[in-house]
Order: C-alpha cells, then sequence, then structure tokens
C-alpha cells in the first residue's frame, strides 16, 4: 500500500463518511466537507508537476488476485497524471461550484456528494491503473455512478431515461471491452499494460490482436460518445449541471480517449486503429458540430459539441498514430505533432467546456429557462457573465487570444500534413474538418449572442435575471483565466506534460529519435492555417448573421424520423415485443406443450448419438428361446395396453392397466423372479384400487364416457419415444462390454447367512436403496395425509 | 425371447407416451403407470432373460439369474407405486378444489 493507493481510496472513504456525518452537520453545506477530498488529491498530485522537467513515471502495485496475475498496480506517468490533475482539479472547481448551485435544505446532498465521490474514485481508479482488470473494473463503476448521478433527480422521467440509456450504451461497450483485455491477455499472457507494450511487435502477428483491438476501440467509442454512440450523451444532460460539466464534459467522456492514448502504444502500428479513429473522430466532429446548430436549450447544444470535440480530439489520436506505423517512418516526427495537438486540445477542451457548463447553470439559475428563444438581452444584468461565456465559446471556436486558437491550429496542421503524407484521397478530411469547424464558430456565436444580446423579454423569463454569486462564479472564472493562460503561456505544459505523454505514447518513435522537442506557441507565422482560420471567423460571421433564413430550410432537408435517437427507441421497443411474442409462442403454460418439447429433444438427441455414432446395433442371436404360452401372454399384454387407447370410458382404461400389470407380474415368473412377482402383484392390486377410488370421486356428467380423441402431433411423438426406446434397448442389448458383477453375490450365504440373493441385496449389499425408499414411501404418506386432512385457511367457506 | 420382450416395452412405452400427452389427468397418472412398467420389462430384459435358476441358493442350481436388476426393479416398483398413489391423490384434491381435471383447464390465464 503506498500514498498513491491511499490517494485513490480516499475518495472511496468519503463515500461511506459523507452520508454519515451528514446528518450531523446539516447547519453547514455537505459540499464543504467534500471539497476537502479533491483539493487534497489535487495538492497530492501537484507535487508530481514540474514545469522544466518530465514527470519520472511511478510504479506501485498491491496483490488482489495474484493467482491470476490480477494486482492493484498503480503507474503514474504524464498521461495519467495529467488526467488526474483534470480529474482532481475540476473536480475542485464543480464541487465549489456546486456548493452555490444546489440548495442546502431542498437536494439530498448526501446522495450526491456521496456518488460524485464515487465517481471521483473510480476515475482516478481507471487512469492510474496499471492492470487491465483494475482497470476495466474502475471503468465500470465509472458508469455506475454516472447512471446514479444522471438519475439523481429520479422523480423526473427524462431523467430516468437519460441515465438508463447511457447505462445500457457505455456498459456494451465495458463489456466489449472486457472480451478485447481478456484477448489481450490470452495473446500476451499478462494484464499489465506496460508488460504488453514491452512484449511489442511479437503480438501483433497473432490472429486474434485485430478482434481484440476493435472489441476495445468499441469501449472506448461508446465512452467517449463517438458517432454511433453518441446518442447517450444529449439525454444524460438530465443531470444536474454540475454533473453535465465535470462527467459529461470534462473527465468521463474523456476515459475512452485516454483509453486509445494508453494502449497506442500497443496498437498503433496498425493501419486499421489509425484509420478506424480518424474516420470516426472526423464523422463524430462534423455531425456533432452540425446538430449542435439545430438546439435551442443550450445544455443539449453543449451536449453536441462535447462529441464534436471529443470526436476532434479523437481524429487527432488518430492521424498521431500513424507515427508508430512502419509505412510512415520518414514522416513519424510529422505525425507526432497530431499527438501534440491532441493532448493539448483535451486540456483545453476539459477547461473550456468546463467553464461553458458552468455558465449555462448560471443561467439557467439566474433566469429559470436554458432555452436560447426566451434568453437574450441580459448583457447588461449579468456582464461578468457575458465575459466569462464569451472567453469560454471564442475559446472554443478557436479564436485568439485564447487556448482553443493554438490547437485549432495545430489541428489543421495536422489533417494537411496527413494529406500531404498519405494516399491522395485524404484530402477531403480536412476539407471536411474544416467545415465542420465553420459550424463550430456559429454554434459558438449562438451561446454567447442569442443569450446575451438582442431584444430583452421579462415575460418571458420566470425570474429576474440579476448577476450571480461570486462563489457561483469564482469556478468559472478560474477556469477562463486558465484558457487565457495556456494562449499566452503553453510552456506551462509542453516540457512538463505534451512532451512526456507524447513519448510514452510512441515510445518506437522516439528511440529512433531521442532529441526531439515540440514547440507551441500562438503565433507561427503566415501560413495555410491561419487562412483557413480567418476564412472560417468570416464565413462563419456570414452564415451566422443569416442563420434564421437557412436554418429552417437546411435541417427540414432531413429525414426527420431517420435519426440514431429515434432507432434506438424503435429498437429497444421491437427487442422487448420480439421477445415477449417468442415467450409467448412457446410457453403457453399447457403440460402437453411441454412435454412434446421434452419428448420431442429425447427423441432427436437420442437418435441424432444412435446413428450419428454408429451405435445402433441389432443382435438376436443371444436370445433365449420364446415358448408358446409367453408368446400368448405378451400378445395379451399389447392387446389390453391398445385396448386402453381405444376405451370410450375410463373405467375401461383402469381396467386396461390393471391387465398390463397383472401380465407383467406373470413375466416375473417366467424370468425367474419370485420377488418381483409377488410385489408386483400386491403392488398393482393396490394401485388399481386407489384408481378405482379416485376415479370414484371424479367428475361423472360427461366426462367418464370421454374416449381419447386422436391426434396426430401426440401420435407422432408418441410413436418416436416408443421407437427411439426400443432402438436403444435393443442397442443397449446387443453390446455386452463386460461380465455381469452377478457372481459375487452367490456368495450372499457366506457373506450375509442369505439364501435370497435378491433380498440379502435389498438389505444387506444395497441396504442404502432401501432405506431411501422407506423414505420415500413415507414421504408420500405423509404428503397424502396432509392432502385430504389440511385445508387452505384462507377459503371462503 | 428379449427381442420381443423389448419390443413389446416400445409398445407400451408408445401408448404411455400417448396417454402422458393427453389432457385429462387421470389418463396422465395411467400412462406413467404404463411408462413404469415398460421401463421394468426393459430393465429386465436388456440384461438377459432366463438364464439359470431363480436367485435362490436354496435351488442348488448350476447357476442363477442376475438378482441385481431384480433388486433394483423391486425399489423402483415401491417408488413408482409411492408416486401414483401421491399423484391420484392431488388429482383427486384438484377436482375437489378447482372442480376439474382437465389440464387445459389449470393453465390459468395469460396474464399470469
Amino acid at each position: 500500500m503506498s500514498s498513491l493507493h491511499l490517494a485513490i481510496l480516499l475518495p472511496f472513504v468519503f463515500v461511506v463518511i459523507i452520508p454519515l456525518l451528514y446528518k450531523y452537520t446539516r447547519a453547514i453545506h455537505t459540499g464543504w466537507i467534500a471539497l476537502s477530498v479533491p483539493v487534497a488529491l489535487f495538492v497530492y498530485f501537484i507535487q508530481y508537476f514540474s514545469i522544466h522537467e518530465a514527470v519520472e513515471p511511478i510504479t506501485v502495485s498491491f496483490p488482489w488476485i495474484p493467482s491470476i496475475g490480477i494486482h492493484f498496480s498503480l503507474y503514474l506517468d504524464s498521461l495519467s497524471l495529467l488526467f488526474a490533475l483534470l480529474i482532481t482539479g475540476i473536480g475542485s472547481l464543480v464541487v465549489l461550484y456546486s456548493i452555490f448551485y444546489l440548495s442546502k435544505d431542498r437536494e439530498r446532498l448526501n446522495f450526491f456528494y456521496a456518488y460524485l465521490m464515487l465517481f471521483m474514485g473510480a476515475m482516478l481508479g481507471s487512469v492510474l491503473s496499471d492492470n487491465l482488470m483494475v482497470l476495466y473494473s474502475f471503468w465500470e463503476l465509472t458508469s455506475v455512478s454516472s447512471f446514479l448521478l444522471i438519475a439523481y433527480w429520479y422523480q423526473r422521467k427524462r431523467s430516468r431515461y437519460g441515465a438508463q440509456k447511457a447505462m445500457y450504451i457505455t456498459m456494451m461497450g465495458g463489456f466489449s471491452m472486457l472480451l478485447g483485455f481478456i484477448i489481450l491477455y490470452v495473446i500476451s499472457g499478462t494484464f499489465s499494460i506496460r508488460e504488453i507494450i514491452a512484449a511489442g511487435d511479437s503480438l501483433t502477428s497473432h490472429s486474434l490482436f485485430i478482434p481484440a483491438m476493435f472489441f476495445i476501440l468499441l469501449g472506448a467509442f461508446t465512452k467517449s460518445a463517438q458517432f454511433p454512440f453518441h446518442i447517450w450523451l444529449p439525454d444524460a444532460m438530465e443531470a444536474p449541471t454540475p454533473i453535465s460539466a465535470y462527467l459529461h464534459s470534462a473527465t468521463m467522456v474523456k476515459a475512452g480517449v485516454y483509453l486509445v492514448a494508453r494502449l497506442t502504444p500497443i496498437f498503433g502500428a496498425q493501419l486499421e486503429w489509425s484509420w478506424t479513429i480518424i474516420i470516426v473522430g472526423i464523422i463524430t466532429l462534423t455531425m456533432g458540430s452540425f446538430n449542435a446548430l439545430k438546439q435551442y436549450d443550450l445544455k443539449a447544444l453543449l451536449a453536441f459539441s462535447t462529441i464534436s470535440q471529443l470526436g476532434l480530439i479523437m481524429s487527432l489520436l488518430g492521424v498521431g498514430s500513424l507515427a508508430l506505423n512502419k509505412g510512415y517512418a520518414e514522416h513519424s516526427l510529422v505525425f507526432v505533432g497530431a499527438l501534440v495537438a491532441g493532448i493539448f486540445h483535451l486540456i483545453n477542451h476539459s477547461v473550456f467546456k468546463g467553464s461553458l457548463f458552468m455558465m449555462v447553470g448560471i443561467l439557467d439559475h439566474e433566469t429559470g429557462t436554458r432555452d436560447i428563444r426566451k434568453l437574450g438581452g441580459i448583457i447588461h444584468l449579468m456582464p461578468i457573465s457575458f465575459t466569462l461565456t464569451m472567453i469560454g465559446a471564442f475559446s472554443m471556436a478557436g479564436l485568439p487570444p485564447f487556448s482553443g486558437f493554438i490547437s485549432k491550429e495545430m489541428f489543421f496542421i495536422s489533417l494537411i500534413e496527413l494529406t500531404e503524407n498519405t494516399s491522395s484521397w485524404a484530402a477531403i478530411i480536412p476539407v471536411i474538418a474544416w467545415i465542420a469547424s465553420i459550424f463550430t464558430f456559429i454554434y459558438c456565436m449562438i451561446i454567447i449572442f442569442k443569450s446575451f444580446t438582442g431584444t430583452y423579454h421579462a415575460d418571458r423569463l420566470e425570474r429576474k435575471p440579476h448577476e450571480a454569486p461570486f462563489g457561483m462564479l469564482a469556478s468559472p472564472a478560474i477556469l477562463s483565466l486558465l484558457a487565457i493562460a495556456l494562449f499566452f503561456f503553453p510552456g506551462l505544459v509542453v516540457t512538463s506534460i505534451l512532451e512526456p505523454t507524447v513519448k510514452g505514447m510512441a515510445p518506437q518513435v522516439f528511440a529512433v529519435h531521442p532529441d526531439w522537442h515540440t514547440h507551441v506557441t500562438a503565433w507561427h507565422g503566415f501560413s495555410l492555417e491561419l487562412v483557413m482560420t480567418i476564412a472560417i471567423v468570416i464565413i462563419g460571421t456570414f452564415l451566422y448573421r443569416r442563420i434564421e433564413k437557412w436554418k429552417g430550410p437546411v435541417f427540414e432537408l432531413l429525414p426527420k424520423r431517420l435519426n440514431l435517437f429515434t432507432l434506438y427507441d424503435k429498437s429497444l421497443i421491437t427487442m422487448e415485443k420480439t421477445a415477449t411474442s417468442i415467450t409467448k409462442s412457446y410457453m403457453t403454460g399447457s403440460t402437453t406443450h411441454y412435454l412434446s418439447y421434452i419428448f420431442g429433444f429425447l427423441i432427436v438427441i437420442v437418435l441424432a448419438t444412435l446413428f450419428g455414432t454408429g451405435a445402433f446395433r441389432l443382435d438376436t442371436s443371444q436370445d433365449s428361446p420364446i415358448e408358446w404360452y409367453e408368446l400368448m401372454i405378451g400378445i395379451a399384454t399389447v392387446i389390453a395396453a391398445v385396448f386402453i387407447l381405444f376405451s370410450t370410458s375410463r373405467l375401461m382404461s383402469i381396467m386396461g392397466v390393471g391387465v398390463v400389470g397383472f401380465t407383467v407380474s406373470l413375466y416375473f415368473v417366467i424370468f425367474r423372479a419370485p420377488d418381483l412377482a409377488l410385489t408386483q402383484l400386491v403392488v398393482e392390486t393396490i394401485s388399481t384400487t386407489l384408481f378405482l377410488l379416485c376415479f370414484y370421486f371424479l367428475p361423472k356428467m360427461k366426462a367418464n364416457v370421454e374416449s381419447i380423441r386422436f391426434k396426430l402431433s401426440n401420435a407422432i411423438i408418441a410413436i418416436g419415444v416408443g421407437l427411439t426406446l426400443t432402438l436403444m434397448g435393443l442397442s443397449a442389448y446387443g453390446y455386452r462390454l463386460f461380465e455381469p458383477i452377478a457372481e459375487y453375490f452367490t456368495n450372499s450365504y457366506e457373506l450375509a447367512g442369505a439364501k435370497n440373493i435378491v433380498n440379502s441385496l435389498l438389505v444387506d449389499f444395497r441396504a442404502f436403496d432401501t432405506m431411501l425408499e422407506i423414505v420415500v414411501l413415507f414421504s408420500a404418506g405423509i404428503g397424502i395425509y396432509t392432502f385430504i386432512k389440511l385445508r387452505y385457511a384462507g377459503r371462503n367457506e | 425371447m428379449e427381442t420381443f420382450m423389448i419390443i413389446i416395452s416400445g409398445i407400451l412405452f408408445t401408448i404411455a407416451t400417448y396417454l402422458i400427452l393427453n389432457k385429462n389427468f387421470l389418463r396422465i397418472v395411467l400412462g406413467l403407470t404404463l411408462f413404469s412398467h415398460a421401463t421394468h420389462i426393459m430393465l429386465i430384459s436388456i440384461n438377459g432373460l432366463k438364464r439359470g435358476s431363480a436367485p435362490l441358493l436354496g435351488e442348488h442350481a448350476e447357476s442363477y439369474t442376475d438378482p441385481i436388476p431384480q433388486a433394483l426393479i423391486l425399489t423402483s416398483i415401491v417408488i413408482s407405486f409411492a408416486l401414483t398413489a401421491l399423484l391420484l391423490v392431488l388429482g383427486y384434491r384438484t377436482y375437489i378444489e378447482l372442480g376439474t381435471d382437465n389440464m387445459k383447464k389449470l393453465r390459468g390465464e395469460s396474464h399470469e
């Protein structure tokens, strides 16, 4: 147990402590207690952060299930540190914000902060784990805690729907990822990520390597809301706003990005990996930014913008992974630039998106609505909120002097380089991304100007808006300052985070180029990407000014019913209906049907085995001769049995079964089994009496003259069963694998003092059978007694 | 003789199965009884019949019939008798309480 282990376990300890303290600390807001956790953890993690040099990786391990190689092993390098700082840093700000956002008296704060701490611990565990199984466990815990947080207001139907949807989709991805991890374990023999990376090229030749890759990618894509699994994120906006800011913009949705970045050294050299991520990322980017334009709810707009920005980061990681490919060895340093851009934008996005969500929360809190059709003209009432929103949105649009500008430029550079260095059809990718950036620009402008400028309609707002309290504005203000600081001083993160992270992601490349250093600056001269940005601003402004004219017609062109959201709903309903109808079709409640299935399987399986394995055999050479009277008894048995089938009354059926029973006891006489014959006679007599007794009480009116109706399906099954069992019996008779052990029991007189071998078998050699058989008889007796004696007390008599 | 007996038990199995698939409770119990008769015949026949005298040492015979199947069948007869008795009383109670011995009517409603 090291301090790093304790750091991860600290939030889990608070999951227990917070509800316990809640009762006794009602005077203060529970958030203040919870705030201590992320702040303490942030201070703990910041000690590893130094501006001028790389972080020395730390490895600590604690055995959990050592027999199958599962250790609670943690690995802190720059990538993990970056995520740990984001989780704890933004976590602190979110908790601070939520203290002012959530009412102390109306909300169940003990649940809220317990879930939040659960999430924080799970997320920290995911990014710090070196063991795949431990990573998976924490990964699923983030899904569960996210589910709990989305449905925090569980009284609302939409919250429950959103939580369920997020759960289904991320759990599906999680299971697929687990499958991928298990395959990786099978290939490499270890769960440790570092050991798998060290195994290197020896794994890639395995036939299951590519399937494992796709299974894991599915997990990453569902968690990070990539196309077509993005549909859960807009519905997750039913969560309280601090949760949307924290989970669904800054941290949890980046778990997929983290996974891709972490496993790039393993899979990055595969072209399938790179191109899948690039294409999915670009589609997500474009689709997300385009759909964001359609939204009127600011949170929904931000949800689509998150989807779009995650697509951007993903595509950059995809381009960057080409650096590991042997086919592009001479351009590897060019592609590494994309990795730098991806990680840099990841930081920027967490900063400005966290801030934007908090600002939307403030707008909601102060005006009572998030609908941009109702908002407007509140710039004079809330000037600080306007400034902070503008910083966030301009950073997202990629404008100077905010950090988003730098990462947007680096994004364009990476895509242009992708076009120059790979196949010619990749030229389409920068064009698509450029168009997507225009959409991004437009929706950023919508966020700022539709909500703050224009005409003020006091009658549309539920409350009279005024500036938010200082405590609420503090968190977005800090994030906004960070967005500006990263523009002017990108060096803050370059040597400490970006360079070592990228070196860790592509170790094969830097083994060749050990002296590589990246250079991130705000100003990089007049170049194509700058022209692209200027064009975005000009075209974007032009389109934004005329948005009312083209927005309606353009979105009407798209078919309304045909989208992934309705497809998801429809498929859920169809699945449920199909399952119900399938179940109803065979679970009829009729014993005849169930017995038919059982007999049917018996016939199919036994006959298939009998003839499939060539076990069937007919050998009559060993038969003992048949006397004429034996033949007569046999025919009598068959006649009595067939008579049961054709008898019109049940009384005759009982007589028929009695005849069969008595002929069976005659057989026992012939087959030299006196004890059997005796027992059979007595039992048959009692049974027939019982049948008659029972018959006497059964309905008399029409039922006792009712004959058996002929049913073809039943007849076929019955003949099938009879044939199958006959063939089985004949085959068993034909085989004699070894001599019977009967010879031993002829010693029964010496061993047990009995001359009747059968009886000595029953009470000496195999007395256990007899004892339990007596128990059966006894139980049946008690059963019969209770059936007759005990009456259901609740009956209306 | 063995082949003949196995075929007879096969015929009994066929008729018993047909009775069990019936919707009348009494016929199902009759079918089960027939089924156990068929099983007993099958059990004793598979081992070979009439090889030696009855398994009584007092006979002083050279060889005896295999006593093991006989012991097994004896146990089985008692158990199937207990089962038959229990089933019959169950059917009787069902009829007293629910007023029918028709398996189709005992199915319950579709919403259950």
